[in-house]
């Protein structure tokens, strides 16, 4: 007899990468124990399903551990499958290509330079992130037109991997608003990600799973504390 | 039934553009190979990747993939029926060789990049520590893999096999420039066994550029760089 699936995610609630694989599950209608970690005190579990990057999300499945947040909702997408089961990446292989290579383009370009935005010691080094943030939003505004196809979503009717990667950053982009007032997404500047960031955050997965931006903006403020206490240390 | 026309914009150093030429090897795909000048980019290079304006780009019936992780997983989607299957089969171990092949961009090349490129000595050393952390993570993760077989893919070359092996000839030329060997056999007698193996294979052997000849694309290089430091 089969050994009873049993799913564990390790997360942090604002994490947009534990964010997006919570997403994916829920998505999935499948069952799962989340376990909120600590970070400055990282369980057993974590180190030990993680031992390479120690960081979250981990997927725990029936023992098995799954890392890297991208890695983890293919895997998702490719277990869990069936009749009225929701995919996240498209069938046809050149479109998933083009799925892979924005939420690829989300994680390696857009998602640092945002980051660091509040993440960097200079003001020099912070306008020179301002600037690859904005290249980088004008970009997925215009891949939103093409992938979207005028749907709703980038996949179409319905959320898909790209909209988990980008969508999962959207607490964090109202959090950058409100720790320096820039807009990254603006009905002005960017109208079509703007209409599509409401939609987003209307879907019943992103209802059930992100968390209030206010827990997000204590979260940056205390990052953003540690770096200018680090910056002021080393300039002693 | 439409023939399928494959182009591939690349250069004959860059290991990413290698990679998506070793999984169109053993997949036994034939295409037309495209010698980008990285100085000069053409036109076609610039409209099909306007994103990154980087090599490797696929171009398949007028159609462009980019960044070649992402290519490679699609020549194995799109060619489906043709050659060996090259990521695994179950969902698992697909996403380990995921996993794996997003550390060898991210850590292990990122770190060994530096150990040469960095720009003070101690970028360099860190660089060298990181590296040696990385192989030592590859090494297991060989082991893990391979379960005692030749290869990442087991008993055939596989995902992570391709996603290493594009590495082997600036491992060769490293180690004549630098006297750094990356896969030792000290440190790490699975990979460094593995390397000689791949290497060997008529597919790696038909489009792995010549280590000696990398050595002095690199001289070069470096002549170009102290002439132009001492110009400013």
């Amino acid at each position: 007899m089969a050994a009873k699936e049993y799913l564990k995610l390790l997360g942090i609630d604002v994490s947009p990468f534990a964010i997006g694989v919570h997403m994916a599950l829920v998505m999935k209608g499948v069952n799962y124990e989340y376990i909120a970690e600590d970070l400055s005190n990282k369980s057993e579990l974590l180190v030990s399903s993680n031992p390479v990057h120690k960081n979250v999300p981990v997927l725990i499945h029936s023992g098995n551990p799954i890392c890297e947040s991208l890695v983890i909702v293919q895997y998702v997408d490719e277990f869990f499958t069936g009749a009225g089961v929701p995919s996240i990446l498209p069938a046809d292989p050149y479109e998933r290509a083009i799925a892979r290579f924005w939420a690829a383009y989300v994680d390696d370009k857009f998602f640092p330079a945002m980051a660091g935005i509040v993440l960097v010691p200079t003001e020099q080094k912070r306008v020179q992130k301002v600037k690859e943030t904005s290249a980088a939003i004008e970009l997925l505004e215009e891949a939103f037109t093409v992938c979207s196809k005028g749907k709703a979503f980038f996949s179409g009717d319905s959320i898909g991997y790209v909209d988990l990667a980008l969508g999962s950053l959207l607490i964090w982009i109202e959090t950058i608003r409100r720790m320096c007032g820039l807009e990254i997404i603006s009905a002005s500047k960017t109208p079509r990600l703007a209409a599509w960031a409401e939609r987003f955050g209307e879907t019943a997965a992103a209802k059930k799973v992100v968390p209030e931006a206010d827990q997000a903006l204590q979260y940056g403020k205390k990052l953003q504390a540690a770096v200018s206490a680090a910056a002021t240390s080393k300039s002693k | 039934m439409a023939s399928d026309e494959l182009k591939l914009l690349g250069t004959w150093t860059s290991p990413f553009a290698l990679r998506v030429q070793l999984a169109l090897s053993f997949k036994g795909l034939s295409y037309e190979n495209v010698e980008e000048d990285l100085k000069n980019k053409s036109e076609l290079l610039l409209t099909n990747n306007p994103a990154h304006k980087k090599v490797p780009v696929l171009i398949h019936n007028g159609k462009p993939v980019s960044e070649s992780q992402i290519i490679v997983q699609y020549i194995d989607e799109a060619f489906s029926g043709t050659g060996p299957t090259l990521l695994p089969t179950d969902p698992y171990e697909r996403a380990i060789a995921r996993f794996w092949a997003a550390y060898v961009d991210d850590k292990l090349l990122a770190s060994w990049l530096q150990s040469f490129r960095g720009k003070r000595e101690e970028e360099k050393a860190e660089g060298l520590k990181q590296t040696l952390v990385a192989v030592e993570h590859m090494e297991g993760a060989f082991k893990d893999c391979s379960k005692g077989k030749p290869f990442f893919g087991g008993d055939s070359v596989g995902y992570l096999d391709i996603t290493v092996g594009c590495l082997i000839s600036w491992a060769h030329a490293g180690e004549k420039l630098y006297g750094f060997k990356i896969f030792d056999a000290d440190r790490s007698p699975l990979l460094n066994a593995w390397m000689e193996r791949f290497g060997a294979l008529d597919a790696a052997k038909k489009v792995l550029p010549d280590a000696d000849k990398l050595v002095e694309y690199a001289k070069m290089r470096q002549a170009e760089a102290a002439a132009s430091a001492s110009n400013n």
